[in-house]
């Protein structure tokens, strides 16, 4: 989100899901959609069957590459290298749209000083794409008449993840794919409110409506809104950070609501160190999760099917959730708890409803300003910026300009994945997730069928690096980095390349991120969970 | 037999269906057949997404961690001992001592509210979630 709100000015989905139904060509860049968004993936096969193309670029042989008319696999982590590629032979063919560079963005100079050391026989020794196939992927993508790109953590969780984001909004940029329907970058989000999360600002940098804490404008507008004498001006610490300054001692107490740090953050012994040494941890939840249980305070929740409220999809849509039961025993809506709490601490809190609360958010946050519930209950939600009660809502942004005015060429020069495999670790694991579960399993192992389908954790290795390894399929081997080592049963398989193992962190015997590298992108603070070194062993 | 909107608690997407319940008591799910999400399909997490709720593991009432073990408490009690601990450890550390994780799964409401508790209340921006990972 970084990225593209340098590049544009706003970091969200450019259009809308309904538009997949009218692009000429998909370009699909570290996404597993049929899996990770499956809604969103069966629109993908959909517009390919009625002769819209796909443009496939992942190292895994996914579900979508079986309708992809072409499919880069390139090396992990090369993600810059192959895009400059494709930016140069569009260069080079003439092929980009001079009037919307000229008119709508600044930096192409720059841009074209950058991708004019990646012609395709250097990205091939980069990335292993071979120049033909480079070339064929540049043309489809600059020819086409409304292409969308497509990503999503494939992308992000890099340590070059903010560069990896900047290239991609580069080449859309380049292409003139931007501010029309059907076009644009679009970030598929992974869980169904990290979008209304960060527009809500629970963020260390921003309130809502992404108001920088480090405005004295802002601070005052929202010092006035709450009834407080002095809001902080400095910029809080990231997950990433909270956890170093628990390990060192400088963060005494952590209230963790809904999150599962323990399964979710890389290097677990890490996390567990740091959680730890917490003087006091708070979790507020539905189950007792890893995280929980660790805790000096648990706090029951509501599910989503006992509160009111509303969610932000991918798209930027709010739509609203209706109470359908109670909640067993005490458990309580999150709203209300925080409200007593808050209460407690010296700052009453009296809303009555969700209702109430939204009524505060519009007051506030100019892009939510005219999302009311009653809106809302009429229709099937509205997507922001939506300035006012009579605005429609937004279905794709930077229509005549961007956010910020003009987008921002902002090239970005290859650097490859911070632990490569060396002569000990010699895989590269990536992470993900798969079909049947979501995340770190709390819901999805507690659903019968779910479990059934997929009830254990599998590392995909390549038929040929089985062999070598001597591992059959379904036997049991072990994964070991630098941080610690997993035992999960084998599946051999052509998905992963030579050299790659793929694993998943929805189980809890098998919990990959112990092994993960706690490297992370300088920028965005996003861990490098798709690549570090491990070596893997069959049990005896 | 009550239909309530709701949207699935699982990926980005933000399919709508509607809960199918009698009392308190979740029976069956119905996607939306107009919502422009999912146009009244779902994926397997979808169509499965009540079941979890009436899970026997779900935590039920408040727990405060007593020599050593987690007990039961009431809210009263576990509330208290949260607002005390955090108003204490800000007094002798200040407010950059504390921190508050918010979460990509509870509602719009909640996490405005949580953040404006941390900022508010507490006097920190140490306010995050997991959308990076």
């Amino acid at each position: 989100m970084v990225g593209l709100a340098a590049t544009f000015g706003s970091g969200a989905m450019t259009n809308s899901i309904n538009d997949f139904d009218g692009a000429d060509l998909f370009l699909v860049i570290g996404s597993n959609t049929t899996s990770q968004h499956p809604l969103i993936g069966s629109r993908i096969i959909n517009a390919v069957k009625r002769g819209a193309k796909l443009l496939l670029i992942d190292p895994r042989e996914i579900q979508l590459a079986e309708f992809a008319d072409l499919h880069l696999r390139h090396d992990i982590g090369t993600d810059v290298a192959v895009l400059n590629g494709i930016m140069n032979v569009i260069i080079e063919e003439g092929l980009d749209d001079k009037e919307f560079v000229e008119t709508r963005t600044e930096g192409f100079d720059q841009l074209k000083d950058v991708v004019s050391k990646y012609p395709p026989r250097v990205v091939e020794k980069i990335s292993g794409i071979n120049s033909h196939d480079l070339k064929k992927a540049a043309l489809m993508y600059a020819k086409a008449d409304k292409a969308m790109l497509v990503y999503a953590m494939g992308i992000t969780q890099h340590t070059t993840g903010v560069d990896n984001v900047k290239t991609c909004a580069n080449l859309a940029m380049l292409t003139g794919h931007l501010g029309r329907p059907s076009t644009g970058v679009n970030p598929l989000r992974g869980q169904n409110n990290v979008q209304g999360a960060c527009d809500m600002g629970a963020l260390p940098n921003v309130y809502s409506g992404y108001q920088p804490v480090t405005d004295l404008a802002v601070k005052k507008k929202f010092e006035d809104a709450w009834g407080v004498a002095a809001l902080n001006d400095k910029v809080g610490l990231t997950i990433i950070d909270m956890m170093i300054a628990a390990q060192k001692g400088g963060l005494k107490a952590l209230y963790v609501m809904g999150e599962n740090p323990l399964m979710s953050d890389p290097d677990t012994s890490h996390i567990e160190h740091a959680l730890s040494n917490l003087d006091f941890l708070v979790v507020q939840d539905i189950f007792l999760s890893e995280t929980a249980a660790k805790a000096d305070v648990v706090l029951p929740a509501a599910s989503f099917a006992e509160k009111e409220g509303t969610y932000t999809n991918t798209e930027r849509r709010v739509q609203i959730s209706g109470k359908a039961i109670s909640s067993p025993g005490l458990a309580r809506p999150d709203w209300q708890i925080i409200c007593e709490l808050s209460t407690l601490a010296g700052y009453p809190m009296n809303y009555k409803s969700p209702v109430d609360i939204m009524k505060d958010i519009n007051a506030v946050t100019p892009s939510y300003a005219g999302i009311t519930y009653e809106r809302l209950e009429r229709g099937y939600g509205l997507q922001w910026p939506c300035i006012n009660e009579d605005h429609p809502g937004t279905p794709y942004l930077h229509k005549d300009k961007f956010s910020k005015g003009k987008g921002t060429f902002i090239p970005c020069e290859f650097k490859p994945v911070v632990e490569m495999p060396d002569e000990e670790y010699d895989f590269m694991l990536t992470t993900g997730r798969i079909y049947y579960q979501y995340h770190t399993g709390t819901m999805t192992r507690r659903t019968s069928i779910l479990d059934r389908e997929a009830p254990a954790a599998l590392v995909e290795i390549n038929p040929e690096d089985a062999k070598k390894l001597g591992i059959k399929n379904n036997e049991i081997v072990e994964l070991t980095s630098r941080r610690g080592s997993i035992k999960l049963k084998a599946e051999i398989t052509k998905r992963v390349p030579q050299n790659v193992v793929f694993s998943t962190f929805h189980f809890h015997e098998s919990p990959v991120n112990i092994l993960t590298s706690p490297a992370y992108d300088p920028i965005a603070k996003i861990p490098e969970y798709k690549g570090c070194a491990v070596k893997v062993r069959r049990c005896a | 037999m009550r239909r309530t909107r709701t949207v699935c608690p699982f990926c980005g997407c933000g399919c709508s269906f509607y809960l199918l319940s009698e009392g308190d008591r979740v029976t069956g799910i119905e996607p939306s057949p107009l919502n422009p999400v999912n146009k009244g399909m779902l994926c397997v997490k979808g169509w499965n997404a009540h079941e979890f709720i009436h899970s026997p593991e779900r935590l039920t009432t408040p727990l405060i961690r007593k020599h050593g073990s987690l007990v039961e408490s009431t809210w009263d009690e576990a509330l208290k001992v949260v607002a005390d601990r955090f108003l204490d450890i800000k007094k002798q550390f200040g407010s950059r001592a504390l921190a508050f994780l918010s979460s990509a799964k509870v509602t719009n409401e909640e996490n405005y509210l949580f953040m404006k508790m941390a900022r508010a209340a507490f006097g920190t921006n140490n306010v995050d979630h997991c959308a990076r990972l």
